[in-house]
């Protein structure tokens, strides 16, 4: 991979390597992206998240163009075609199986490297548009997940189709004319299984630029670090091949034992039973619920049980469940500190954990039938939500003192390991 | 059609808590764990279960309900040779066609045929069984909150309704179906109710056990070969966790 100096006696390959990169120099970008990149020596493994999700994308994407092989769009005929697909394609079984429950690993790996983002402030100057990007990501997850749960065409998937695209009508004046737009017709039917078939082909590879661009951003000021303050030099940054290859493909097997768990020996403990019933409209579940990296907009949904200002319920329920992914897009400027990393932050540290607490009970919350504590719970949550974003992250950035930062990364580090003395004699990078 | 969707909606997502309440009491019991074969890491389906259970679904299940996803060739996975499978598939009709001279016409079935349910569709089976449809039972056991062991708690939990208890006309009772009135009537009612052709004794548990037994290999016919694969996949991904995670210590060696 390495573009061999022009010293070097040219082999036959590296001649042809030097001929394309002249003209095209992917080699060159190869090596200063994914080899000599300098990135902070201090990255903990929090930063394993976000190669790991590039590599779920590209495993989602290889199993899923795969399962379109064989998978048929048609509403008579697709929750057959996915039984074909489980009991007679070579290997089926595999490729749907990792298929399902790698999107929710995907969405794990990718909430945990959304919090790492907000507990190492990750998003502020100069990585907001890089934050921005990712949140654009996001939302195509979601909509590229709920259109995937549609396909296999089971009652779940049906009546999931149902109660989400439902949600459109309450947009005012032009609400029930998205939603008939989007069921090609006045019910979930035959044409809103085909077009979401073909958005949830389609999206994926948006996902993709997206990452692209998510990349280019990142590349231009490099990763953020533990300790959220800028590298200063050679003495603070390590190349990226061998140091982080090597320890992205540790974490890498270890996820993939994560998922090898769940698709070999518990492959339906994600789905409901239900969604292995074929669809039918006439037959409601009596519990309809979204997969579990949903449930937290879903419990905000269902959480706005009465009108506020003149605003019908539904319609606020539908506004703060999307603006739950919305107020994301500004948190770059509603932390007014300038203190990057909640390492040196004594309350923001505390209130990013609590967010954390309080995403898991929305999602408990979603869960659940909403019915007595549970309802107030999903409220409180709610509340809390809006207020960890639109109060407590504006207001404590301004009042709490943060920690002193240290002078820089390669000190830091190196007062870690209780090498400082040594080091300052014999420089080793 | 369209007004009544949003309040039907409505009623769903924020009346469920209220319905949930009032049906609290005729909840379905949680079927009781049962030991099979196929748990486990390495876990395999019994092979003379399944065999002594398709001969129950066909001479009794297979009255009512279909195995919609099955087909003959499907019974060689159970030990079943492959001339016997054809001997199985002979012995039923199926129709085929059109013909050259356009007529459909009925043959016995092959083994690449659909094992063919019992009735041409679901208005037939619905009128010889008092409205209520016999659902499809290839894929019962992943289709049902509590998997085999729902099954088997169902098939063994019939029992007299409480004296308290309403029944509706035709229906029966059971503590394991929601609600507690189910339209199936028991379907296993005495021993010997089937006479096993390797002998074993046909009592009322090993009757439920073996057709659980079958309809689970229906639903997940290719549950041995993934734990067998998932087992070296596992030991894989364990030795090449530990050869990075050394090669990452030594690596980084050189910065700390």
């Amino acid at each position: 991979m390495a573009v061999p100096p022009a010293s070097t006696p040219a082999s036959g390959l590296s001649r042809l390597v030097r001929w394309i990169d002249y003209r095209l120099p992917v080699f060159s970008l190869l090596e200063h992206e994914l080899v000599v990149y300098p990135t902070p020596k201090n990255l903990n493994y929090w930063w394993n998240f976000g190669s790991l999700a590039g590599i779920i994308l590209v495993i989602m994407i290889v199993t899923g163009v795969v399962l379109a092989m064989h998978y048929t769009p048609n509403a008579d005929l697709a929750f057959d075609s996915v039984e074909r697909i489980m009991r007679d394609v070579n290997y089926g079984w595999l490729l749907r199986y990792i298929h399902m429950n790698g999107a929710s690993l995907f969405f794990l790996i990718v909430y945990i490297h959304m919090f790492r983002g907000l507990y190492y402030g990750s998003y502020k100057y100069p990585r907001e548009l890089l934050w921005i990007l990712g949140v654009v990501i996001l939302l195509l997850m979601v909509a590229t997940a709920f259109m995937g749960y549609v396909l296999p065409w089971g009652q779940m998937s049906y009546w999931a189709a149902t109660v989400i695209t439902n949600l459109f009508s309450a947009i005012p004046v032009v609400g029930n004319k998205i939603v008939t737009l989007l069921w090609g017709g006045f019910t979930v039917g035959n044409p809103t299984l085909n077009r979401f078939f073909s958005l949830h082909y389609l999206l994926p590879f948006i996902i993709v630029a997206v990452v692209g661009l998510h990349l280019l951003a990142l590349h231009q000021h490099g990763s953020n670090n533990p300790l959220g303050i800028d590298h200063r030099g050679p003495q603070d940054t390590i190349p990226f091949h061998p140091y982080y290859t090597v320890k992205d493909s540790f974490g890498l097997c270890v996820a993939l034992l994560v998922l090898a768990l769940f698709v070999f020996y518990a492959p339906n403990f994600f789905t409901s039973p239900d969604n292995y019933i074929p669809a039918n409209p006439m037959v409601t579940p009596n519990h309809i619920v979204p997969e579990w990296y949903l449930l937290p907009y879903y419990a905000i949904l269902r959480s706005i049980t009465f009108d506020f200002l003149g605003i019908p319920s539904k319609l606020l329920g539908v506004l703060l469940s999307l603006g739950s992914l919305i107020v994301l897009f500004f948190v770059p400027w509603l932390d007014t500190s300038r203190v990057r990393s909640a390492r040196f932050r004594p309350v923001y540290r505390w209130i990013s954990w609590i967010l954390v607490i309080d995403v898991i009970a929305l999602g408990y919350v979603g869960s659940q039938p909403p019915a007595g504590f549970v309802v107030t719970l999903g409220q409180v949550s709610t509340f809390y939500y809006y207020l960890h974003f639109l109060v407590l992250m504006p207001l404590i950035g301004k009042l709490e003192r943060p920690h002193p930062l240290p002078i820089s990364i390669g000190t830091a580090v190196l007062e870690a390991s209780g090498q400082l003395g040594a080091a300052r004699t014999a420089e080793r990078h | 059609m369209r007004k009544p969707l949003p309040i039907v909606l409505l009623a769903i997502v924020l009346g469920y808590g209220a319905a949930g309440m009032a049906r609290a009491e005729e909840e379905a019991k949680t079927p009781p764990h049962q030991q099979w074969p196929f748990e486990g890491v390495f876990g395999t389906y019994d092979r003379a279960a399944s065999q002594r259970g398709y001969q129950i679904y066909k001479e009794v299940c297979s009255a009512c309900h279909p195995v919609k996803h099955l087909y003959f060739r499907d019974l060689e996975e159970l030990g079943y040779t492959e001339d016997q499978v054809k001997g199985i598939a002979a012995q039923v009709q199926v129709s085929d066609g059109p013909n050259d001279q356009g007529e459909m016409f009925q043959r016995p079935a092959r083994p690449s045929d659909k094992i063919p349910g019992p009735f041409p569709n679901d208005q037939a089976a619905r009128a010889a069984n008092n409205g209520a449809l016999p659902p499809d039972l290839s894929l019962i056991t992943k289709a049902r909150e509590g998997g085999s062991d729902y099954v088997y708690a169902l098939l063994t939990g019939y029992k007299d309704a409480p004296a308290a208890f309403k029944m509706n006309p035709n229906m029966y009772f059971n503590e394991y179906f929601a609600g507690h009135q189910i339209a199936m009537p028991p379907p296993l009612t005495q021993p010997d109710q089937v006479k096993y052709a390797d002998g074993t004794q046909s009592t009322l548990p090993q009757m439920a056990h073996d057709v659980v037994s079958f309809l689970s290999w229906s639903a997940e016919p290719n549950l041995d070969e993934r734990h067998r694969i998932g087992f070296k996949v596992i030991l894989f991904l364990l030795i090449a966790s530990g050869v990075f995670y050394a090669a990452k210590r030594k690596i980084w060696s050189r910065v700390h």
